[in-house]
């Protein structure tokens, strides 16, 4: 494929390539779909996936004892009534806004290096939102007595669900979500599906992939069509990308709770959802690359762009505890002043410092271009930002609730180890569909990285 | 494709492959100015220059997802304003049974869920996918149409497709000019 002129470009270090230079076409179409084609599943994957799979099975248990005993074996408790399952539920949504982002925000921005990272991305999002709905689904207890309190349908009581609540808000918020992001990681994948079925070797396969594929062959009519269709899902999802958590930060900040009743929560809560979310892909895009060889295509300055991001964000989520703390001061309600203190120095004192270590001290270390470009601090920092996020879902709705008004409505609260089981047994559901999907779909997004290679405009490019 | 009538040739038509995108957007000009209408464009990659080539016309998905999106808008209000003021008004907190600054919420998701929808069944149903057959598949080297490679097909349905002349026509742009069979 030698034919197909190919510009080495000489100004550019290895710092800011967004593709290692050398590939053409063919060889980013058979690096990306051999992935997927190769006939012999590598030992690694069989054993990832052996392990996902058998922490998938801890959830099932934890569904299983659930809805035989009842909600009970969690560890919410009055006035902690929200525990694990709406921590969980925030932080896996979370984890998906960096999907979308990627996918349709920095599309829409021209954002070239998005290219060889967003199929995974968006993937990853689809998967979190999957363990996400886990638990608003069972923490009703007996999910098929309480559907009619969310979804509106006609049901035989003749009852509707109470439009005015943040609670519906969210089943329209986060479902609607799901489905454009299943419905536009779908149209992305449609040319890829075509290009494994011309590349799969085994009938079966090329049956499978060519269902998938629906026929496409790449006509220029169709790729006007397709275009457009991208770019108007990318406009699409762009609200959806702020609404969503700005929605789910409604549940709280509708409350009157002192800790919740805050209009800061919807962008303080987005850019959480995006710092969580960036922190995942950095979990997921480093030892995908080194797995699979890919280097080439997810290079250093897609880790470092990525590594800005999380550092623009983690400053506005540390803006966000600040002006948290000031107002608890600023506005004179003692409740609200006892609240802040009571996050900083009452029992879960641990807690909140040590959100403020992993989300407010630690990304500033982003700063150091070093650090920024060094691969094993880069996968180490996603951890400490996971565990802070979570932890700042800990914080907000138990430093917030275990504190009533009154002092005879005081408690404490702690996961069971049903609790600990249902969000170990999540991450088993996520790494399990991740692991089926790296085997059987393409990770990289082919042909939208054969358009970032050079000589891939139609014009001769002027020199 | 058969009963058709006496005379007509019975290829679907002619197809030329290039190897870079320079060539297949030059030659899609040449084609264009040489007279033909009935032809297509294939790449692994969406070339814009190519479909202008080619002569697309605007897409009427746009007006298609922007239906979608007032239908879903319509949708939406409609399920909440009819479920809480006409078939069940049940006081709540005082509320009013028409609590529009509540409703945009839902009505808000449901207007992106239809225009999601309208973008992508629009997208399908204007390229006519799926579609199980289709006769180019029959040229073997198209499979590289989804690799590296790129074509231009002149169909015979053409009013000035002549299976001699087209053919000389299409080498004089191309090294590689298939038949391709119904």
């Amino acid at each position: 494929m030698s034919s197909a002129p190919i510009r080495q470009d000489t100004h550019q270090t290895e710092h800011d390539r967004l593709i290692a230079p050398g590939h053409d076409f063919g060889t980013v179409t058979d690096t990306i779909s051999q992935i997927v084609l190769q006939r012999r599943t590598p030992l690694g994957w069989v054993l990832g996936f052996c392990i996902s799979f058998a922490v998938l099975q801890l959830l099932l248990l934890a569904i299983v004892m659930l809805l035989f005993k009842g909600i009970g074996v969690w560890g919410v408790r009055i006035p902690v009534g929200w525990g694990f399952d709406i921590i969980n539920f925030v932080w896996w949504i979370g984890i998906g806004h960096a999907g979308t982002l990627i996918s349709a925000i920095l599309l829409l921005l021209r954002q070239e290096w998005r290219t060889s990272i967003n199929r995974f991305a968006e993937a990853m999002t689809l998967f979190a939102v999957s363990c996400a709905a886990f638990y608003p689904i069972f923490h009703t207890g007996r999910p098929w007595l309480a559907i009619y309190w969310l979804f509106p349908y006609p049901n035989t009581m003749g009852l509707w669900p109470n439009f005015r609540s943040p609670l519906i808000w969210d089943v329209f918020a986060v479902s609607t979500y799901a489905t454009c992001s299943a419905l536009f990681w779908f149209v992305g994948l449609i040319p890829d599906l075509a290009t494994l079925r011309d590349r799969a070797k085994s009938k079966p396969w090329k049956i499978v992939y060519g269902i998938l594929a629906m026929g496409w062959r790449g006509s220029a009519r169709h790729w006007h069509n397709y275009e457009t269709a991208y770019l108007l899902l990318a406009g699409l999802a762009t609200p959806l990308v702020v609404s969503v958590h700005t929605v789910v930060s409604f549940d709280f900040a509708t409350g009157i709770v002192p800790g919740w009743h805050a209009t800061i929560f919807p962008p303080y809560f987005v850019a959480g959802a995006i710092y969580a979310g960036f922190a995942m892909v950095l979990t997921l895009a480093i030892p995908l690359r080194k797995f699979y060889k890919l280097e080439d295509f997810i290079t250093l300055k897609h880790l470092e762009n990525m590594a800005k991001v999380m550092l623009a964000t983690g400053l506005i989520v540390a803006y966000g505890y600040m002006m948290e703390a000031f107002m608890g001061w600023y506005s004179g309600n003692k409740y609200e002043r006892f609240m802040i203190w009571n996050r900083m120095t009452g029992p879960y004192w641990w807690a909140y410092w040590s959100l403020i270590l992993c989300n407010v001290v630690s990304p500033n270390l982003l700063w150091i271009k070093n650090l920024r470009t060094s691969v094993p601090f880069l996968f180490g920092i996603s951890f400490v930002v996971s565990i802070g996020m979570w932890l700042e879902r800990f914080v907000i709705i138990v430093t917030s609730l275990h504190r009533d008004f009154l002092p005879s409505s005081w408690g404490m609260y702690a996961g069971t180890r049903w609790d600990w089981a249902a969000f170990i047994g999540t991450l088993g559901l996520f790494f399990t569909l991740l692991f089926l999907f790296v085997r059987f779909l393409p990770a990289i997004s082919i042909f939208e990285m054969r358009t970032i290679l050079p000589g891939a405009a139609g014009v001769e490019e002027s020199k | 494709m058969k009963g058709k009538q006496p005379g007509t040739p019975d290829v679907y038509g002619l197809m030329a492959e290039f190897h870079t995108p320079h060539e297949v957007v030059e030659a899609a000009h040449k084609v264009r100015a040489a007279g033909y209408s009935a032809i297509d464009g294939f790449s692994p990659y969406p070339i814009e220059e190519l479909s202008e080539a080619l002569g697309t016309h605007r897409s009427a998905l746009p007006r298609i997802v922007l239906g979608g999106g007032i239908f879903g808008l319509l949708a939406g209000w409609g399920l909440e304003y009819w479920a809480s003021v006409i078939e069940y008004p049940f006081n709540i907190g005082g509320r009013p049974f028409n609590s529009w600054p509540a409703f945009i919420v839902p009505a808000y998701e449901t207007t992106i869920l239809f225009a999601a929808f309208g973008a992508v069944l629009g997208m399908l149903a204007l390229n006519g996918l799926p579609e199980p057959y289709h006769p180019v598949f029959n040229v073997p080297s198209f499979a590289l149409a989804t690799r590296d490679k790129f074509f231009i097909c002149i169909e015979a349905k053409d009013p000035k497709f002549d299976r001699v002349e087209t053919r000389r026509f299409l080498e004089t742009l191309s090294g590689e000019v298939h038949e391709v069979d119904h």
